[in-house]
């Protein structure tokens, strides 16, 4: 549920739980996004080929 | 034949005898399957479920096997935020068994929603006052968690971590595991106490409601608290039973040891709040409601027995034998221990889910014993089929335990003493 969503209310149930979800999936996709940017460039700059 | 994917340096078992083992549980994991899908096809009437009782078998299976997967996040926690370097010899295979537990528990409600396709709606048209949806939410997130903790582990399958962006990602993964055992850490936290917080706010069912501080129910710090409590309990009962199976060491003592000393410890503290919790409800908050001592054992299968096994004989006596060090360090105590914790554990969450729907709560009211149909029973048993197969092939082509071989290297033979220059080598040799 987003704030342009029409069930949405401007209260603090709406903003902790609907918060508290954003926050969680915005950090787990902040990493994750990191991780497979700088593996692209790693691996882009060599790094990891001669490993074996 | 699949040799070539086994992690380097180990051995494992010939493919017809693995296969033979998979395909024995598969059968199993097919019998769930199939009862998983009459609830889908044909609905919740294959459910022995009513509008009585509306908690399922596989409700308590949920409940149980999330508190029994809350060794990962509490290994987690301890390795990455406390700094416990020893746990990263377990760590591994914590996370592996959170992963079972976590996708096994968002499949059991899966079943239970009787209408998967709509299982968006909890996110979209969230119901903000609700507990459960919270959980939802906490369960969804800490399950992305937890496959991001497995996810850098088959990367570092030996064929796969050939690839260069694949060696690669596993390693970036690795780098900033912390902050997603963070995450895990706070998400759990809060699914687990809402749980117990669900069971806690039923003020419509004496057996179960609690009071608490603000919003949250005790139950709701106490189901927090026994989920890092016996979640490491589990962790271990099921590593014994994997060395006792491959025949193998596959952590060291000593990690097991420090585990298990945090774990009692936590479990002492835990049933402690729990005593008090359980006399406070006994004699202030039930005869409150007009509810004597003994009305909520008074029947013959929900006896003060579960009360006994849950607090002394699933509490204090696994608590006392891991606080000890000589308890811990002796094989047999410390198995009993940690089997006894995951039975007392579970026994908590069987009282607050099939208890609290079996008390009777109206003056006409009798005791409610509910009895699953084979297609509970079925789905249930589907999870641990499911774990043991994920768990077969995890062990077989992941590295999921990094001193495996070192535990398991033939020892070499005595070398002979160093020849001294001023003997001669028959002395020498005489002397060996």
């Amino acid at each position: 549920m987003f704030p342009f969503g029409f069930e949405w209310i401007w209260d603090m149930s709406h903003l902790v739980f609907m918060g508290g979800l954003w926050y969680a999936l915005t950090i787990i996709g902040l990493g994750m996004t990191y991780c497979v940017i700088k593996a692209v460039v790693d691996t882009l700059q060599g790094k990891g080929a001669h490993h074996h | 034949m699949d040799s070539a994917l086994f992690p380097k340096g180990v051995k494992r078992c010939p493919t017809w005898q693995f296969l033979l083992w998979i395909g024995a549980v598969g059968i199993v994991l097919l019998w769930g399957v199939y009862a998983m899908l009459l609830c889908w096809l044909k609905g919740l009437n294959q459910t022995n479920m009513n509008d009585y009782y509306g908690f399922a078998l596989w409700i308590w299976a949920d409940l149980a096997v999330i508190a029994l997967g809350g060794g990962a996040f509490f290994t987690g926690f301890l390795r990455y935020l406390v700094g416990k370097d020893e746990l990263k010899n377990i760590i591994n295979f914590a996370v592996l068994i959170g992963f079972i537990c976590y996708s096994s528990a968002l499949l059991i409600l899966a079943i239970d929603i009787g209408q998967p396709l709509r299982g968006w709606f909890i996110f979209w048209h969230a119901n903000v006052h609700s507990m459960l949806t919270e959980v939802a939410f906490c369960l969804t997130c800490y399950f992305g968690v937890l496959t991001i903790e497995y996810l850098p582990l088959i990367l570092e399958n030996r064929q796969i971590d050939k690839v260069p962006f694949f060696h690669n990602l596993s390693h970036n993964m690795h780098e900033i595991m912390a902050v997603f055992a963070a995450t895990g850490a706070f998400l759990s936290f809060f699914h687990q106490g809402s749980l117990g917080g669900v069971a806690g706010v039923l003020f419509g069912r004496p057996f179960a409601f609690r009071e608490g501080i603000f919003i949250w129910p005790w139950t709701f710090f106490l189901f927090t608290w026994s989920a890092a409590a016996f979640g490491p309990c589990f962790t271990i009962f099921l590593l014994k039973i994997t060395e006792k199976i491959t025949g193998k060491k596959l952590v060291r003592d000593s990690t097991v040891w420090l585990l298990a000393k945090i774990s009692g410890w936590m479990i002492l503290t835990y049933i402690i709040a729990k005593t008090i919790d359980t006399i406070y409800w006994l004699t202030v908050t039930a005869p409150s409601a007009g509810y004597g001592v003994g009305f909520f054992y008074d029947n013959w299968f929900y006896n003060i027995g579960w009360l006994v096994a849950e607090i002394v004989v699933g509490g204090f006596i696994p608590a006392l034998i891991l606080i000890t060090k000589k308890g811990r360090q002796n094989p047999t105590a410390l198995f009993v221990a940690v089997l006894l914790g995951v039975i007392g554990v579970s026994i908590n969450r069987w009282v607050m889910v099939l208890q609290v729907m079996a008390v009777p709560v109206m003056p006409f009211d009798t005791w409610a014993l509910y009895y699953p149909s084979w297609q509970e029973v079925a789905t249930t048993i589907l999870p641990v089929a499911y774990g043991i197969i994920l768990v077969s092939l995890s062990y077989r082509y992941l590295p999921v335990f990094p001193n495996e071989v070192e535990l398991n290297a033939a020892p070499e033979p005595e070398p002979l003493p160093e020849a001294d220059e001023d003997v001669p080598a028959e002395a020498a040799a005489a002397q060996a």
